[in-house]
């Protein structure tokens, strides 16, 4: 799937979103670092995944990119276009190109309203098309969702959890996005939902031509899902390339230190060889130098004055004094 | 085979608005001295109610138990006297990790406090109660200082720095990984013969998940205490479980020391969810079909719906376990054999 094409569809450049800080009297006190200098592209057609345990920012880029915040610094364009700093209304415009799915779609359906409204509404604020060119085009998506058009007229109480679920992957493709960030799709299903979910997000990229942003935090979704992936902590991309070649032989010691934490049926138990100590900084307070030598193995003096640059190694970028 | 916990035939039901959810359905299942059995299962098959009526804290207006037993060295807990169990089993000979270390401590108290209060009750060194427990019964000084250094050297087997001061600490002072070792702390420090963990690991990343597993483990083994391990996730149960029971619906399908259950298992259901995981080829397949309702379920073997071995004979009745080579047990009228390959 990835198919390099001229021109990346989004470009994100050194995007910085912090978050102040403040005490109890509403001062700002100091700035939450969440996003901190981040630069990647996505090309047309690919799926990139975004790894990381909680409180590294990958949420924080998502919705960024997404326009749920403004940066703070940085550039975001996308398909050639700046949108970081668009005036409200020409913002608008691009959010019928880039959508979010949230951890459970379901959930953001009003509850009060039947599926066919639900919808209807995209197509009523972002397009001129008539009632009966709308009707085609949501029946034409709701069976793309394997969902028969008898589930129009319910509520969303009527239907089962994954049927919801459907309904809002449905929602967020009536206005063909180009775009789609999935926020930790399938974290809290079990497995064999997880197996459903994944392969429906599957059908839908060949269907309607989507590129992902896949965010996560398992590595064994986003190895099956994702071509290539990104790697975060403490705000920062610590490692960026091939999927295969990162499973392979990651680079970084908390990439290395992460892979060798996920539990691997068949094997020996990895949790006897696990030797990464401690708990993620705070990311109030990010240590100096780079982030990750708090906890890091190989940490020398150089890793608490110099910051590692995202150097360029082997055809994927690393962010270590030592790889 | 002397086992610690052995539970027969359980059959709970809630009452819901739709008529009893039969949650429970005759479920047996066994825990051994010294022994860390992972019950799995997707959410909604009963491994948490499972746990609960173990502990015997169902919640009491809307679960009704239709029959079965639950045996702790030869006891059955739901005939005892209930304030017996109250006293002697519950939350001393059994205690329970939770799932949720955010909401199992009260914010507004100090964590010495929470603990202490644990130990004035269900301290190895409290006698045994002649009365109901009282609010106004003194924690007699010599026995608070004694258990107050079994509560420091706990804390320091379960890894937490500078443990007397931490005590001193409230709950939100605590990361989530530090909350689960407190937790891990409270539940070893009665000097159980069984520990109840509910999913202890979900809520956590991946590298405190690994540091907990095998913190719990070495624990665990070290102090000779059994462990009854609730999990959805497979890699967790694969991590620290000795046996592995699997439960679909309300009803337990296999149980297998872990080896077996990840190399042969034998029921279609354990099979369809080892498949399930995603593996590192990017081949995704998933159980067609969607778990069934427990208000009017399938008959006989709750899987039939979705199976592709299912005939007549697993609509008519449930299968009665069989039991295969090396401690296997399977309930299935047509189990399977062939191992299956594993995914490095």
């Amino acid at each position: 799937m990835s198919n390099p094409a001229p021109a990346p569809l989004l470009e994100i450049v050194d995007l910085v979103r912090h978050f102040p800080m403040r005490n109890a009297f509403g001062r700002r006190v100091d700035w939450l670092r969440a996003v901190d200098g981040v630069s990647l592209s996505v090309w047309p057609g690919e799926t990139l995944g975004l790894v990381g345990e909680s409180g590294c920012g990958k949420s924080t880029l998502g919705k960024t990119v997404m326009g749920i915040y403004t940066p703070t610094a940085g550039h975001l364009r996308f398909a050639g276009r700046e949108i970081g700093r668009l005036p409200k209304r020409e913002r608008r415009k691009v959010a019928k190109d880039l959508q979010y799915v949230y951890q459970d779609p379901g959930a953001s359906l009003d509850p009060r309203w039947k599926v066919v409204h639900s919808l209807h509404e995209p197509l009523k604020i972002h397009t001129t098309l008539s009632r009966a060119e709308r009707e085609r085009e949501v029946g034409a998506i709701l069976s793309a969702v394997g969902l028969p058009d008898a589930h129009l007229d319910l509520y969303p109480h009527e239907l089962s959890g994954g049927q919801q679920r459907r309904v809002a992957l449905a929602r967020i493709l009536t206005l063909r996005p180009r775009l789609v960030i999935l926020d930790e799709p399938t974290s809290g299903l079990d497995v064999s939902v997880q197996a459903s979910v994944l392969k429906l997000f599957r059908s839908l990229q060949g269907t309607f031509a989507l590129t992902y942003v896949f965010i996560s935090h398992d590595l064994a979704v986003v190895r099956a899902m994702c071509a290539r992936i990104a790697v975060m902590y403490l705000g920062k991309i610590v490692e960026l390339g091939e999927t295969t070649a990162i499973f392979a032989g990651p680079r970084h010691p908390y990439t290395q230190s992460l892979l060798a934490a996920v539990p691997r049926i068949g094997g020996r138990r990895v949790t006897l060889d696990f030797t990464l100590e401690g708990e993620p900084p705070d990311p109030g307070a990010v240590p100096s130098g780079c982030r990750f030598r708090t906890r890091c193995p190989l940490a020398q003096d150089v890793c608490a004055a110099e910051e590692p640059p995202l150097r360029e190694l082997d055809g994927r970028r690393v962010a270590c004094h030592f790889a | 085979m002397t086992e610690l916990l052995s539970v027969r035939g359980l059959r709970v039901d809630f009452v819901t608005d739709r008529g009893p959810a039969q949650v429970l359905d005759g479920v047996n299942l066994d825990v051994g001295p010294g022994e860390v059995v992972g019950l799995v299962g997707e959410s909604g098959c009963g491994k948490t109610t499972l746990a609960r009526a173990i502990l015997g804290i169902l919640p009491p207006g809307a679960a009704r138990i239709r029959g079965g037993e639950v045996r702790y060295q030869g006891r059955d807990l739901l005939r005892e006297d209930p304030d017996l169990v109250n006293d002697r089993v519950r939350g001393r000979a059994i205690t329970f990790i939770p799932q949720d270390p955010f909401t199992s401590f009260s914010p507004v108290f100090p964590v010495q406090t929470q603990i202490m209060d644990l130990m004035k009750w269900k301290s190895p060194r409290a006698g045994n109660a002649d009365a109901a427990p009282s609010p106004f019964r003194r924690y007699p000084r010599e026995r608070y200082r004694a258990d107050r250094e079994a509560v420091l050297d706990t804390l320091r087997a379960v890894q937490i720095p500078e443990p007397a001061r931490a005590l001193r600490r409230l709950p939100h002072e605590f990361s989530g990984g530090q909350r689960q070792r407190l937790m891990i702390a409270m539940a070893l420090l009665p000097r159980p013969d069984l520990i109840i963990a509910d999913e202890p690991t979900t809520a956590l990343d991946v590298t405190i998940q690994a540091q907990i597993l095998r913190l719990l483990r070495a624990l665990v083994k070290e102090r000779g205490v059994s462990v009854l391990f609730t999990t959805h996730d497979l890699g967790t149960a694969h991590e620290i479980c000795d046996r592995i029971v699997v439960m679909y619906a309300g009803q337990e399908m296999e149980a297998a020391p872990t080896d077996a259950f990840f190399t042969r298992p034998a029921h279609p259901y354990t099979r369809r969810l080892l498949a399930s995981v995603p593996s590192p080829d990017g081949e995704i397949r998933d159980i067609p079909g969607e778990v069934p309702s427990l208000i009017g379920p399938p008959s006989g073997c709750r899987f039939h719906p979705r199976c592709d071995y299912a005939t007549a004979e697993c609509r008519a009745a449930r299968p009665a376990p069989r039991a295969l080579a090396g401690a296997h047990g399977v309930r299935c009228h047509h189990p399977l054999d062939a191992p299956i390959a594993i995914d490095p």
